[in-house]
């Protein structure tokens, strides 16, 4: 537009026309300061100019001028090219009305000249020829402004003064003549003298013109200035400034990186031009601000194939025409696509702050819960602790209740406080484990055991307390091995847990164990939770094995002295069956490096005919504390926690528990682990040797049936034997009168002789008087028949001990046949249990406290045991060496020596025959280790003595190092009845 | 055997407060199954033991704590033993009083051992009186004719 316009005003050459069309260019708004360039009016601003030229200072002057350039550089630009051409022209203008005065003086010139010559020609041939046709012509014009408001005209007032020549003489005369020519020299002066006064003029004229021209040459120079400054500030601006009419098309356009010329834009719409997303948006935008009428702004990104993806921030203000009507849009725009983008990522990484921000928050609420969490399982197994101690005293000591005189009545009382009693018991043992096993603190021991007997155990603990007419059986697979290494206890508890649960929702019908061998599950197959704890401990259980199998053996042999030939076979068949069908097939999957063992997975269904479980109610069935129903729980009880546990303990051992089950039909909870086996080391000696010792123990060692009637409620009917055996109740109330006399019979035998040099009191005979009987205890069985197998070098000295007859055998053997014979709770005399005397055991108590010491050995008093005393480690090994203990007690923390280097110091003893480990460790022993026993001795290694570490915390991670420095287990401290009664009876037998 | 009666209620009352306030645990009971016919006094000749044993580890500990160069080991040692003792007896106070101030030991924190070491002192002594108050009690009751309620916690 504005070319077009300037093309106009080119073309009419109307300065007027420019004047109004520059004016009505101007914004309305426009201030004085921005008229400085309005060189329409220089009169006004002539201050100005003077100023801008005078102020050659760049830097305050600059500054302003940028500032007020800055501020209207979008017409201030065009403005001034506009003004710069209109000035441009002006000057050419006045330039060519000078040129044309000029023409016209010398034209004037010429034509006074011609006169001149025409008037001497005229002078020559009739002077006075021509006098009346002379006229003066003014060329003056002293008013004669080239200025710029009121641009140069032709002029065409030049003056020509016609001058009257009057001559006084007589016309034609002479004189008159004369006079005629006279005058017409003196005209001729003049208006030569006014030609060079013209000339003066002419070339003051053009001088003064010259000088005027300086001021229009600043101007312009400031012009230039201008438009340089505003070059110079757009030239590296990302700006695009335009100007677009009504239809939107380019009037104008600056754009100092043009990617396009100016004859691509001009007249065209932004449409017209560019292609890609964002043009027509803008094109809208700009449209939507010429309709509004208002300015507005808006940030467009462009992706367009001219210039790639730019954004770019776009400033639309509406042009107005004098009566108002919008008649274009200017427009300017400016690239700031790194801005947005630098917003962008800011805003990303804002958000992502916050996201972060608020991940941290989740995460230490996390922390938080899973910090009480654990908190709440640490306390719930403090609470659960400090609830079982106060507690197991009550049960215990309502257990020592029911021994006492009692009449019907408060019996039933004292039993029904016990049952609730070892209720609660269980269910804090139960919450107990369950935190145990989730926090990692669950231990996982590794002995053998026989699942025959553990299965039988169980049914017969659940026939003893069946309130039922339910028949328990039992089936245990030929092919499971008779023995297997693994947590019996754990085991134990899961059987009894699901047994109990069968027998809780079973109102008639069966109950039932089966056992048998299933090939290694591929999903369960590499678990390391089971094999680290076993292969931690094994070391301490082969050990241990040991020494209770040499000693059950010898107890066994006099035990069990005669038992029937057929027994013998049975058990060396049994023992075939072993070899055939346990070991060589298992060791194929024995992934242990260890050639003696393999691994056997067994799986156990525990099945009933109770009401079964909903389907919907599997799932959650396994959750703690959920049963399958809130009208099961209120109509059976229970915690909801056996199940979980049971499946925590399982997984624990890297097996897998499931449950399939028929509604009003039954259910079957099916679990299958990963045992060892150990292989047999098959020596015929020993086979017989076995055969002859253990024969009694075996006699139903391979059976795999049992069965309870509900008429023999409590009583075992073990098909292979047809025998009823009564459970005996673990009792420690020891009757001291019961079979004194027997004592004094058996003391007449030659072992008893021997033994009875050892018995320090009056008190370790009587009780070694105890009653016994070859039927052993449940408890004592399983241990008995959990090592059944040794080396042969073993057996031989069994052997040899078990020959009670013979003088030779060494008094600790004796001592610990003894022991174990007064161990074994018999309910009926055997044939031979004349030949047999009994010894109380022999505990040593290792502990620096005084008073645990008194409070410790009172307790023992209480149940029955004298035990000997010893203040530090150092005192506990030389006890050692004098005297061979069947249990010591030991607490870990004391002076001199520590329990755990007393325990490696007799350990080493035991194992080696020699105790070089305790002089270098700095123990004085008493005496030369010779003369502590017979010479034997010292080639062989010393059965192994259980110790037990007494530490302050049982929940301790030094459990761990008591294991490791070969202690057999620990009890807590301080010591009550509780533990020291679980510690004997688990340790000795009785 | 009115006043008999008076005592035994006073000595009920005492003894629940003494488990109530956590002076005394179980294994007092304990200590108190522990005392038969053959051996009437085996709780107060134990206590007594602790007292003696006791006060000189407190004397010890003071000692080892005045020291230039406090050997921390030392003190633990005397903790240690200390609360061995107090936990056989039952002080239940003592004991927990014990196992804050081996932490301090294990810290090697200096004030925090001697904070202890007071508030041990002063647990120590506030047990020792309610004890001497109970036996004296019991000492009634038996010198009034009366037998010894048994307290089952």
């Amino acid at each position: 537009m504005v070319e077009e316009i300037m093309g106009c005003a080119i073309e009419t050459g109307e300065s007027e026309e420019m004047d109004i069309v520059l004016s009505s260019m101007w914004p309305e708004d426009m201030n004085e300061a921005g008229r400085q360039f309005n060189v329409e009016r220089p009169g006004v601003d002539k201050d100005m100019l003077e100023e801008v030229t005078i102020k050659r200072e760049p830097d305050i002057v600059d500054f302003e001028r940028l500032m007020e350039l800055a501020s209207y550089t979008e017409k201030g630009n065009w403005q001034l090219a506009n003004l710069v051409r209109n000035w441009e022209y002006k000057q050419e203008n006045a330039v060519r009305l000078l040129r044309e005065e000029l023409d016209t003086l010398s034209r004037q010139q010429r034509q006074v000249e011609l006169k001149k010559l025409e008037i001497l020609e005229e002078h020559r041939f009739e002077r006075d020829g021509y006098g009346g046709n002379k006229r003066p012509i003014s060329i003056l014009d002293e008013n004669l402004k080239y200025l710029y408001q009121d641009a140069p005209r032709r002029k065409r007032d030049t003056v020509f003064q016609d001058e009257k020549i009057s001559v006084d003489a007589e016309y034609d005369s002479m004189v008159y003549w004369k006079q005629h020519a006279m005058n017409l020299e003196k005209l001729l002066e003049a208006s030569l003298r006014r030609e060079q006064v013209l000339m003066g003029k002419l070339q003051e004229s053009i001088e003064k013109l010259e000088k005027q021209s300086s001021p229009v040459e600043e101007l312009s120079q400031v012009l230039n200035r201008a438009d340089n400054f505003l070059h110079f500030v757009l030239q590296n601006a990302p700006v695009v400034i335009g100007h677009q009419d009504k239809e939107l098309r380019y009037r104008f356009i600056f754009n100092h990186f043009p990617s396009l010329r100016e004859e691509d834009i001009i007249g065209k719409t932004d449409v017209e031009i560019f292609t890609g997303s964002g043009v027509k948006e803008s094109q809208d935008f700009k449209q939507e601000v010429l309709e509004r009428g208002l300015p507005a702004k808006r940030e467009i990104t462009f992706e367009t194939e001219l210039f790639g993806s730019k954004t770019f921030l776009i400033y639309v203000e509406p042009v107005f025409s004098k009566a108002g009507e919008t008649i274009g849009v200017n427009y300017m725009g400016m690239e700031v696509t790194d801005q947005v983008r630098k917003r962008e990522k800011m805003a990303k990484i804002r958000e992502e702050m916050a996201v972060q921000k608020a991940k941290e928050t989740e995460l230490n609420k996390t922390i938080h819960i899973t910090e009480e969490s654990m908190r709440a399982k640490e306390m719930l197994a403090t609470m659960s602790h400090e609830i079982r101690s106060p507690l197991s005293g009550v049960v215990s000591m309502a257990e020592i209740l029911s021994n006492t005189k009692l009449d019907k009545e408060q019996r039933q009382q004292v039993n029904v406080m016990m049952s609730s009693g070892d209720l609660v018991l269980r269910i804090i043992n139960d919450i107990l484990d369950l935190s145990k096993v989730e926090s990692g603190v669950m231990k996982l021991e590794a002995a053998k055991f026989r699942p025959r007997e553990v299965v039988k155990h169980v049914l017969q603990t659940a026939a003893a307390s069946l309130q039922k007419l339910l028949t328990l059986e039992g089936n245990v697979a030929d092919d499971v091995p008779v023995e297997v290494i693994g947590d019996v206890l754990r085991i134990r508890q899961i059987l009894t847990n699901l047994v109990s649960n069968a027998i809780k929702f079973t109102r008639e019908g069966t109950v039932g164990i089966k056992l048998y061998v299933v090939p290694e599950p591929h999903n369960l197959s590499k678990q390391k939770s089971w094999k680290a704890p076993a292969d931690q401990s094994s070391d301490s259980a082969n050990t241990r094995k040991d020494s209770s199998l040499s000693r059950s053996q010898r107890g066994n042999h006099g035990c069990h002295e005669g038992e029937g030939i057929g027994d013998k076979n049975e058990l060396k068949n049994m023992l075939n069956d072993q070899e055939r069908d346990g070991t060589p097939t298992k060791e194929d999957k024995a992934s242990h490096s260890n050639p003696q063992e393999s691994v056997v997975w067994i799986r156990c269904d525990v099945y009933d005919t109770g009401i079964g479980i909903p389907e919907h109610a599997i799932p959650t069935l396994f959750k703690k504390y959920t049963q399958a129903g809130a009208d099961t729980a209120r109509k059976y009880g229970g915690t909801g926690l056996g199940l979980a546990i049971c499946k925590q303990l399982v997984e624990l051992m890297g097996g897998q528990l499931t449950v399939s089950s028929v509604e009003d039909k039954g259910s079957t909870f099916m679990f299958i682990l990963p045992y060892k086996v150990s292989a047999v080391s098959d020596s015929s000696d020993e086979l017989s040797d076995m055969d002859n010792q253990e024969v009694s123990d075996d006699e139903d060692l391979h059976a795999g049936s049992f069965l309870f009637e509900p008429r023999t409620l409590g009583l075992l009917s073990s098909q292979s034997s047809g025998r009823i055996q009564k459970l005996s109740p673990i009792t420690y109330g020891i009757d001291p009168t019961q079979n004194y006399d027997g004592l004094l019979e058996d003391s007449s035998s030659p072992s008893s002789s021997i033994t009875c040099q050892e018995m320090s009191s009056e008190e370790d005979a009587y009780l070694a008087a105890m009653d016994t009987s070859s039927e052993v205890d449940v408890s004592l069985n399983q241990s008995l028949n959990s090592d059944n197998l040794d080396s042969a070098e073993k057996n031989e000295q069994t052997h040899r001990c078990s020959e009670i007859s013979q003088p030779s055998v060494t008094q600790e053997r004796c001592q610990t046949e003894a022991q174990t014979e007064g161990s074994s709770e018999c309910s009926s005399r055997k044939s031979n249990e004349g030949q047999k005397a009994e010894v109380k055991p022999k505990i040593l108590l290792v502990e620096d406290n005084k008073i645990n010491v008194i409070v410790a050995k009172s307790m023992m008093k209480q149940l029955g045991h004298n035990i000997d005393i010893v203040n530090n480690g150092a005192e506990a090994v030389r006890a050692v060496q004098c005297k061979d203990y069947d249990l010591i007690l030991m607490d870990v923390c004391m002076p001199v020596m520590n329990g755990l280097q007393a325990t490696r110091l007799i350990r080493s003893f035991e194992e080696t025959g020699s105790w070089d480990g305790a002089v270098k460790a700095g123990v004085e022993l008493q005496l030369p280790p010779q003369h502590s026993s017979p010479k034997f001795q010292q080639e062989i290694p010393r059965k192994r003595t259980p110790i037990i570490a007494m530490t302050a915390n049982a929940l301790s991670e030094s459990a761990d190092d008591c294991f490791a420095n070969g202690m057999d287990s620990f009890v807590s401290k301080p010591v009550n009845f509780q533990n020291l009664k679980q510690c004997l009876q688990q340790y000795i037998p009785d | 055997m009115e006043i008999v009666g008076q005592l035994q209620k006073q000595f009920v009352d005492f003894s629940t407060s003494l488990y109530g306030e956590g002076f005394l645990d179980e294994q007092y009971l304990q200590l108190q199954k522990l005392q038969d016919e053959s051996n009437p006094d085996f709780v107060c000749e134990v206590v007594s033991l602790f007292f003696d044993d006791s006060e000189k580890l407190l004397n010890n500990l003071a000692t080892a704590l005045q020291q230039q160069v406090v050997d921390f080991k030392q003190v633990d040692a005397h903790v240690h033993q200390f609360k061995g003792s107090s936990s056989s007896i039952g002080a239940q106070r003592v004991k927990n009083m014990c196992v804050a101030f081996r932490n301090f030991c294990e810290e090697k924190n200096l004030d925090g051992c001697l904070r202890c070491l007071q508030q041990l002192n002063h647990e120590y002594f506030l047990v020792k009186n309610k004890l001497e108050t109970l036996f004296r009690l019991e000492r009634q009751i038996v010198e009034a004719g009366g037998t010894v309620p048994v307290i089952v916690a």
